[in-house]
């Protein structure tokens, strides 16, 4: 006689191997991997981003800067915070469908953007920035929209 | 015991959750394959849209919803009940413009269009439309046939595989003839090669048009099959159409007249060269000329064409479908569609981005009411001269001055977009036309010294 605890730790392991291996086996499938590097491919593993890849392949920043140069903080945390931030709502917006096209680029994004683009070129906007009473900055992008993608 | 079964709950809702996200996945991925599914073989020679539209049925379904009548401020088109009839079976019409404002009837008086001139409504009714307008009350060619139908099988046929023979063979016929040769208003065919789907041009008075235009800025034996980038032909195959235009002599060969220029002064100068007249104005006997909606030349002078926006870009914006980026082929106003026509290049709210285009358009429109004003003083004035047996001389100035006013005003009032397309370039020709109009009544007043100086 099989004690009935064996059954149900049999039951256990088994449906949560199972689930192990469903979630291992989705994220190779999906490329998950390939969201850990800096590849500007993956950003258009969905297709979602496929005009704004092609738009990079043709701006003047393709050589310089990749998508993680611009659209993330400088420094291993803020990185890895960020793409993890980004990569839940892109998946669930994609997922459940529901999100705008054209897409935004989202407030906490874009100030990563503007702050990205004082990563090579502070020295150049310091005489321009700082005149606003109230702090606001000087936007790059808002001239300089298509340096790294149209639209 | 209790721990165990919610563990393995868990986990199994976990399972469910990851299998559904992989078939989710899997979907995502399936849609970025396979671009389209050959049902028929497309040849040269396949007009009907329908059997384009088995292997296409995303730019079909786009295409067969230019039925749609919706009016913007000062464009698109209201669906009016109509009581059929034997000879025009329409039950649904546009508007009529000349009831809207009876200043064009003066404007066009002893022309076809001063008998019925309504809306334009979408491509779908192109042929219809025009074969039940009243103003084949006077006679009228063939040749009109190359802008309200799918031409260009009838031009294969009739010219034995010769589009330009065809062409020439089909112009001088008279409508009801040239009409029994035309199925469909404007197909697939009319813009897209049958085998590759690429762009071409199948409309040999754009091909002339744009040679002649392109030599006279310097570019000589200019093919635009050959020679035209594809984000050109996004606003050339438009440009078949939607241009200035006259026909030529007895053939009534469609010509489009850019051969110094396609500026309005430069068809003006070219009609004048030749001396053209479209008809003799019934009040005043001068020799008038009709603008037909000019939509390409006032385009080339705006900011769009120069920052290389296509017409195709803002009224066929690409939507996605699934994982493929289409071509809108509901062609209309992108004051429709401004999410996907506008707002891919310009970031800002969408009422403010109508608010901007409606500002453009209240002005011209406001320019263009007092040009119409200044020209029916004209006309006014010139009838009265003649009654009064003013010297044939300054009638013959006032009558050239009424072709120019009468030309430049009609150049903007034809044009489909009320000045969007070159705000500036339209408010320009419409302060000429102002100003034509009353040089114009100017010749007619005894000279003094301030009125000399023209």
């Amino acid at each position: 006689m099989v004690k009935r605890s064996t059954i149900a730790g049999v039951v256990l392991g088994a449906s949560m191997g199972l689930a192990l291996g469903v979630g291992a086996y989705t994220f190779i499938y999906a490329k998950g991997a390939s969201y850990f590097t800096d590849d500007p491919k993956a950003c258009t593993n969905c297709h979602v981003m496929q005009e704004q890849y092609d738009g990079w392949i043709k701006s003047s920043h393709r050589s310089v800067a990749t998508c993680n140069d611009c659209h993330t903080p400088a420094g291993f945390i803020g990185k890895y915070t960020t793409k993890a931030q980004n990569g839940f709502w892109h998946s669930f917006y994609f997922t459940v469908g529901n999100y705008p096209d054209p897409i935004q680029i989202t407030k906490r994004n874009r100030r990563v953007t503007e702050d990205a683009c004082r990563k090579c070129h502070a020295d150049i906007v310091e005489t321009i920035e700082g005149h606003d009473p109230e702090g606001n900055r000087t936007s790059c992008t808002r001239c300089h929209r298509n340096v790294g993608h149209l639209h | 015991m209790l721990k165990f079964g919610i563990a393995t709950a868990i986990s199994a809702l976990i399972a469910i959750a990851g299998l559904a996200l992989l078939v989710n996945i899997m979907e995502h991925k399936q849609e970025a394959k396979n671009p389209f599914f050959r049902v028929v073989d497309l040849t040269d020679d396949t007009e009907d849209p329908a059997v384009w539209g088995k292997n296409f049925p995303v730019q079909y379904d786009g295409y067969m919803r230019t039925v749609d009548q919706v009016r913007t401020r000062y464009g698109g088109s209201e669906a009016l009940p109509r009581t059929p009839d034997d000879a025009d079976p329409r039950s649904i019409v546009a508007q009529s413009r000349l009831e809207e404002d009876p200043r064009l009837k003066r404007m066009w008086a002893g022309y076809a269009f001063s008998i019925d001139f309504r809306e334009e409504r979408g491509h779908a009714f192109m042929l219809e439309d025009q074969t039940f307008t009243a103003r084949h009350q006077k006679p009228q060619p063939g040749a009109c046939l190359n802008c309200h139908a799918s031409t260009y099988l009838a031009h294969k046929r009739a010219g034995d595989g010769d589009i330009v023979k065809g062409f020439e063979k089909i112009n001088p016929l008279p409508y009801a003839e040239a009409r029994q040769l035309v199925n469909h208003p404007i197909t697939c065919i009319d813009c897209h090669d049958a085998t590759s789907m690429q762009l071409r041009i199948t409309r040999p008075a754009f091909m002339e048009g744009i040679r002649a235009l392109k030599a006279s800025q310097g570019i000589s034996n200019y093919d635009v099959n050959r020679d035209a980038t594809r984000q050109e032909m996004r606003s050339y195959v438009c440009a078949q159409c939607h241009v200035e235009y006259y026909f030529k002599g007895e053939e009534k060969r469609l010509v489009f007249p850019w051969s110094k220029g396609s500026k309005v002064e430069n068809i003006l100068a070219y009609y004048d060269e030749i001396q053209h007249k479209d008809w003799e104005h019934a009040d005043t006997g001068a020799p008038v000329l009709k603008a037909q909606h000019p939509e390409f030349e006032m385009w080339s002078q705006g900011i769009h064409a120069r920052s290389g926006v296509a017409c195709a870009d803002c009224h066929m914006p690409y939507q996605r479908v699934g994982a493929h980026k289409v071509s809108d082929h509901h062609v209309r106003s992108p004051l429709l569609n401004i999410n996907k026509a506008c707002q891919t290049c310009h970031n800002w709210p969408e009422e403010e981005l109508r608010e901007r285009v409606y500002t453009i358009q209240s002005r011209t429109f406001e320019l263009r009411n007092l040009a119409m004003d200044a020209l029916m003083d004209l006309i006014s004035d010139i009838q009265a001269a003649r009654a009064a047996g003013a010297s044939s001389n300054s009638i013959a100035a006032a009558q050239d001055f009424q072709r120019k006013a009468q030309f430049y005003l009609d150049f903007v009032e034809a044009e489909n977009s009320t000045g969007f397309h070159a705000p500036q370039e339209a408010a320009r020709i419409l302060a000429q036309s102002i100003d034509f109009a009353r040089k114009g009544q100017n010749a007619l007043r005894p000279r003094t010294e301030t009125a000399s100086r023209n």
